[in-house]
């Protein structure tokens, strides 16, 4: 019986020849990451409680300063100079400082530290992102990344796989954000739970990697371990002279078993969002076009890499934010923001009366630079909208891509990008 | 750490998919050292449960729908929980994370369907861990939980992957001796 490229990830870490769904492995981890809210505890733990001294392998982790960091106040400056303590202390070679990172979730991927075939961790729940390269990845807790960072291995259930297969191409406007909000609004935030999504089809072949991350990413919020995507030409193209390992490839078996297999006609998606309080709760924009927004923030893992910008800003060039409507952009990273400077993507925000802030995980989930007060309305390019995700529990967040979420900024009620901007240039499509 | 075989307390009644950030919002991440204080707001962002933490009794027993705990990875959202004081969390479902997250810190939690949907807020139980059966004394019920594999009962038996950790990493410096 063939194995799905999840099992076979974690048959190979474990030193197995096959693995079945529902099997309990410890097995090695190739990459792991933590960031400045969940390596102060894990530190902690590791030395303190577990009594280890160093770290297993100071190549293979990665640290960021992003969900507290500009340190918002005295307290988050303490996790901040424990993370830099510990990262320095431990010798971590991919320390990234405030300023010089950004968002985990983007740092990892454009510095080639998550490769094909991988077994990766992370403490943070969208570490389900890396897997759009063809990787293993997942969230971790504190306590299983302390048992990482000192033995370098882990236990994990074998998850079921269920697949799904995109057929077609999207139609303009339509974007890998508007898909996955629609396959989890199909499925339900628990419609994965604890299983692997493997994402597959010809539909993929025209969606660039940024975008294939923003689907991955979103894994979590079906409740999946993992989001998972074939290695091919994009993958490989996203790759060259930015990998830092050898890497290798894994394919699904063709006799591989999948608990179920979904089949969708993505040109039939339409352009969407998800409706407050849960990134399930799918509707066209139709139905919620004209609700009117006291904030649109453009940010996160999730949609704010250069393509995203280059999207909200081609809707933006010209415009100005509407009247009490307030509209904040977050690089999800330096690097990003560097490239968003050289396109001169800044000036048209800056332009437009939008606030431009340094890369950090910030308003998404309500931690500083764009928290929402009570019975506020938010248009946010972020991933989940649970109560309370973005700062008062009575506040409403919609999800949708960068686009609509820049459109929307202009007209100050949900709107589709066609009010303001008649079609997307094809090039940055 | 060992667990108590049998736990009993009041059962506090929670929802489906409540996610990590109405168990503890991320505002008081800056206390994820801090148990006793992520305690002090625990379930604040569920609406309704503003002022649970101040009610909660030390020992009682929360009862979640299906998915509980869903969202984020912070291990502050069982931390917090067991921080109020509460025992045991018995679901419909966990969310993975979690769930990983709660069996690695020792802490119990049962899987019981059946538990989760015939409890409500207020009846006074009993749960027997080794046996996984919940005692309702106020409906005069009975329920079963799921069993886990061999191996997560022998984290939560040995209070975690603390001391396993510690029992891995005894075991190598041993080999290392040997050979050194």
């Amino acid at each position: 019986m063939g194995m799905t490229m999840t099992e076979k990830i974690l048959a190979r870490g474990a030193g197995r020849d096959s693995v079945r769904p529902g099997d309990l492995v410890l097995a090695k981890v190739d990459f792991a990451m933590g960031h400045d809210l969940t390596i102060p505890p894990a530190g902690k733990i590791m030395r303190e409680q577990m009594g280890a001294e160093k770290i297993w392998d100071p190549e293979r982790v990665a640290v960021t300063q992003d969900h507290f960091q500009p340190a918002k106040d005295a307290a988050s400056a303490t996790l901040g100079r424990l993370t830099r303590e510990f990262s320095h202390q431990m010798g971590i070679k991919w320390y990234f400082e405030v300023g010089q990172g950004g968002i985990c979730h983007t740092v990892l991927p454009e510095n080639g530290l998550v490769l094909p075939g991988e077994l990766v961790v992370g403490a943070d729940s969208h570490s389900c992102t890396y897997g759009a390269l063809n990787n293993f990845a997942t969230g971790i807790g504190s306590t299983d990344l302390a048992c990482v960072l000192a033995l370098g291995e882990l236990w994990f259930r074998v998850p079921e796989t269920l697949k799904f297969v995109y057929h077609n191409r999207l139609k303009e406007w339509v974007e890998a954000k508007d898909l996955i909000l629609y396959v989890i609004g199909q499925i339900g935030v628990d419609g994965a739970r604890s299983k692997a999504m493997e994402h597959t089809g010809e539909a993929l072949r025209h969606i660039d990697m940024e975008a294939r991350l923003t689907m991955t990413n979103m894994a979590i919020e079906a409740g999946a371990k993992n989001g998972i995507m074939e290695f091919d030409d994009v993958t490989k193209e996203y790759l060259d002279g930015r990998a830092k390992r050898p890497y290798q490839p894994v394919t699904s078996d063709p006799d591989a078993e999948y608990e179920k297999v979904f089949e969708f006609d993505v040109a039939k998606v339409e352009l969407g969002v998800a409706r407050p309080m849960s990134p399930d709760n799918y509707a066209p924009l139709s139905e919620v076009a004209g609700t009117r927004l006291d904030q649109v923030f453009i940010g996160s893992c999730t949609n704010s890499r250069i393509t995203d910008l280059r999207r909200a800003a081609a809707v933006l060039e010209g415009h100005k934010v509407a009247p009490g409507t307030r509209l904040i952009i977050t690089p999800s990273s330096h690097q990003v923001a560097i490239q968003a400077e050289r396109e001169g993507l800044i000036r048209t925000f800056l332009a437009a009366g939008a606030a431009w802030t340094t890369a950090t995980c910030g308003a998404c989930l309500g931690g500083h630079m764009g928290v929402l007060g009570e019975g506020e309305v938010c248009l946010s390019t972020t991933n989940r909208n649970f109560p309370g995700r973005m700062g008062h529990p009575k506040a409403m967040v919609y999800l949708s891509n960068p686009a609509v979420a820049a459109a929307s900024a202009v007209t100050g009620v949900i709107s589709h990008p066609s009010e303001v901007l008649k079609h997307m240039p094809a090039e940055i499509r | 750490m060992t667990l108590p075989k049998v736990l009993r307390g009041r059962a506090w009644k929670f929802g489906n998919n409540i996610d990590t950030d109405q168990i503890i919002p991320a505002k008081y991440a800056i206390y994820s050292l801090d148990e006793k204080e992520l305690g002090k707001h625990a379930m604040e962002g569920v609406p309704g449960r503003e002022t649970w933490a101040s009610q909660v009794g030390q020992g009682d027993i929360m009862v979640g729908g299906s998915n509980f705990g869903c969202g984020s990875s912070r291990e502050i959202a069982p931390v917090a929980i067991r921080g109020a004081g509460v025992s045991l969390v018995v679901a419909d479902s966990f969310a993975r994370i979690f769930f990983r997250n709660a069996i690695n810190m020792g802490y119990p939690i049962l899987q019981s369907p059946q538990a989760s949907e015939a409890i409500e807020d207020g009846d006074e139980l009993e749960v027997d861990l080794e046996q996984g059966i919940i005692r309702n004394f106020t409906k005069g019920d009975e329920y079963r939980s799921d069993s886990f594999p061999p191996f997560m009962n022998e984290l939560l038996r040995m209070g975690g992957l603390v001391p396993w950790v510690r029992k891995q990493l005894e075991e190598r410096r041993r080999t290392a001796g040997v050979r050194g």
